[in-house]
């Protein structure tokens, strides 16, 4: 898998993969070599997750407008 | 005979009682309590029922246009307070009351029809667990169907941002107060799906009366709800009840605070989650590695590894013996299968055949000494019969007979003469003497019977 494929993974897809790795690994016989693969990967993917946590966006809030379009939303302070 | 004038038609009469109750204040707005009984709504939806207690009763009509405003469902035996007017219904002669509001007698209206409608949608199954969807874990897009200026919207928007940065938010503004409310609230609910951009959907209000958030009540909030693709999880702040959309809804929160926290995960909380991952990962590959290496030394230091020719060593050795416990064997199996043969081989010189041959020669030669007796015996009286016979013979024989004097005549063809008549004057005969032949010619032939 190739650095930039998972750049393009969703944090939830990101986060499902490194669950799966480390199930597979906790699970048992992986050989050797394998388990040293899947644990490189495991460790792009976590670092992947923890970037995508820490790096967010300011949340997009918007509404649907009355003609079906969307506008951004601003709560009005008190 | 009375005038006929007197007499009124039952129509005229019913006419004039009709008017005395139409005329009387008392009877034009009055409140009446009894049980219902032989409820009947008609397809053009007017309700016709008896209302009674236990020493009267009285005929009930109540008109759609009014019966609409009722939440909840008559029954019978239901115990009512009804306001209405008191008329006469002209073809039956019958008296009875219009009604134009009913309440449930003894508990409130909204109540009751809250349990009539959570006891029906009960029993559809809209409320089972098993129908219930799963609210995803990590939302990319929350959809939020409430009031965009009240107090929910804050609290969940808050909410969402402060456990979770990465998902945006859409509100899909709805009336959550009010007639138009239940409406509204499933008009947003099928937008949010129609769109499809929202993985959850948060249904809700802030708190308020039960009158308030009567809304959330409706049966078509609780078919919308349970009809929604997208999950939802409802948030009307109420403190004590559960409203009916709250059943309907995959996921129950208390409040809007509380529905946001159960739509997405705490970032905090995922850092946590992703570092855990990280370290039983790495925990994992740690032990995987140890236990190879240990493996690898266990193997290096086995007792093969160590020494190598212990291994060949034990095979020579247990060749070499093999070797010997075969040749031992073939030695054993050759003695004895000579052994047999020998024993054998006794037997049959005992059984040689040259003395039986020597008997038999014996008993040969016997039976041919036997034989070559026998036979010059037989010979012997053979030959003697022979001579006896030859003397017999010779005595009968005609040439001893003619050397007594006895002679033979034949004819030409040596054909024996033996009477006269064989023969002719003139004929040639011969006569055989004993030592000889003489030719002779018949002169005579005389007969015995002639002389």
């Amino acid at each position: 898998m190739t650095k930039k494929k998972e750049l393009e993974l969703t944090f939830e897809e990101a986060m499902e993969k490194l669950e799966g790795i480390v199930n597979i690994l906790e699970d048992g016989d992986v050989p050797l070599e394998q388990a040293i693969e899947k644990y490189k990967e495991g460790m792009e993917l976590a670092k992947i997750c923890n970037e995508k946590l820490k790096n967010v966006e300011m949340q997009l809030t918007e509404i649907l407008r009355e003609d079906g379009e969307k506008e951004s939303f601003v709560l009005e302070e008190e | 005979m009375m005038n006929e004038q007197m007499y009124l038609t039952v129509h005229a009469l019913t006419k004039y009682i009709k008017r005395k109750f139409d005329r009387d204040p008392h009877l034009q707005d009055i409140y009446v309590k009894g049980e219902i009984s032989n409820f009947k709504q008609h397809s053009s939806g007017h309700m016709y029922f008896t209302l009674k207690d236990d020493q009267s009763k009285i005929l009930a009509v109540m008109f759609s246009t009014y019966n609409k405003k009722v939440l909840f469902k008559p029954e019978n035996g239901m115990k009512v307070l009804l306001r209405g007017e008191i008329s006469v219904y002209e073809p039956s002669g019958q008296y009875q009351i219009y009604v134009k509001e009913m309440q449930p007698d003894g508990i409130g209206e909204l109540f009751l029809a809250y349990e009539q409608l959570k006891k029906k949608l009960e029993k559809e199954g809209i409320f089972h667990p098993d129908r219930k969807k799963e609210i995803p874990s990590f939302p990319s897009v929350i959809g939020v169907i409430t009031s965009p200026t009240g107090a929910a919207i804050r609290d969940i928007l808050t909410t969402i941002k402060r456990r979770y940065p990465l998902a945006n938010v859409i509100i899909y503004p709805a009336l959550v107060q009010g007639r138009q409310a239940a409406p509204s609230i499933v008009k947003a609910i099928e937008i949010a799906n129609e769109r499809k951009e929202a993985d959850v959907l948060i249904v809700g209000r802030g708190g308020g009366s039960i009158e308030e958030l009567w809304a959330f009540n409706e049966e078509i909030v609780a078919r919308a709800i349970y009809a929604s693709d997208i999950p939802i999880i409802s948030a009307v702040g109420h403190e004590t009840d559960t409203t009916i959309a709250d059943f309907a809804a995959d996921k129950r929160a208390a409040t809007p605070t509380a529905a946001a926290e159960l739509a997405v995960p705490h970032v905090e909380e995922l850092m946590e989650r992703v570092l855990n991952r990280k370290i039983r990962l790495m925990r994992v590959i740690k032990q995987k590695v140890y236990t190879e290496q240990k493996r690898y030394e266990k193997l290096v230091q086995s007792y093969a590894f160590r020494y190598p020719k212990k291994l060949y060593e034990e095979k020579v050795e247990q060749l070499d013996r093999t070797l010997e416990r075969g040749k031992r064997a073939i030695g054993l199996l050759v003695q004895e299968k000579s052994e047999r043969f020998h024993r054998w081989q006794e037997r049959l010189y005992l059984r040689h055949p040259k003395d039986l041959l020597a008997q038999s020669k014996k008993e040969y030669d016997q039976m041919k000494k036997r034989l070559i007796r026998n036979m010059s015996e037989i010979l012997k009286n053979k030959q003697k019969d022979f001579l006896h016979h030859i003397s017999i013979l010779e005595n009968v024989s005609p040439l001893k007979i003619m050397e007594k004097g006895y002679s033979l005549v034949y004819k030409e063809k040596d054909q024996l003469v033996k009477s006269v008549k064989d023969v002719s004057k003139g004929d040639q005969v011969q006569l055989a003497l004993s030592d000889g032949k003489l030719i002779c010619e018949v002169l005579e032939s005389k007969g015995e019977n002639d002389g």
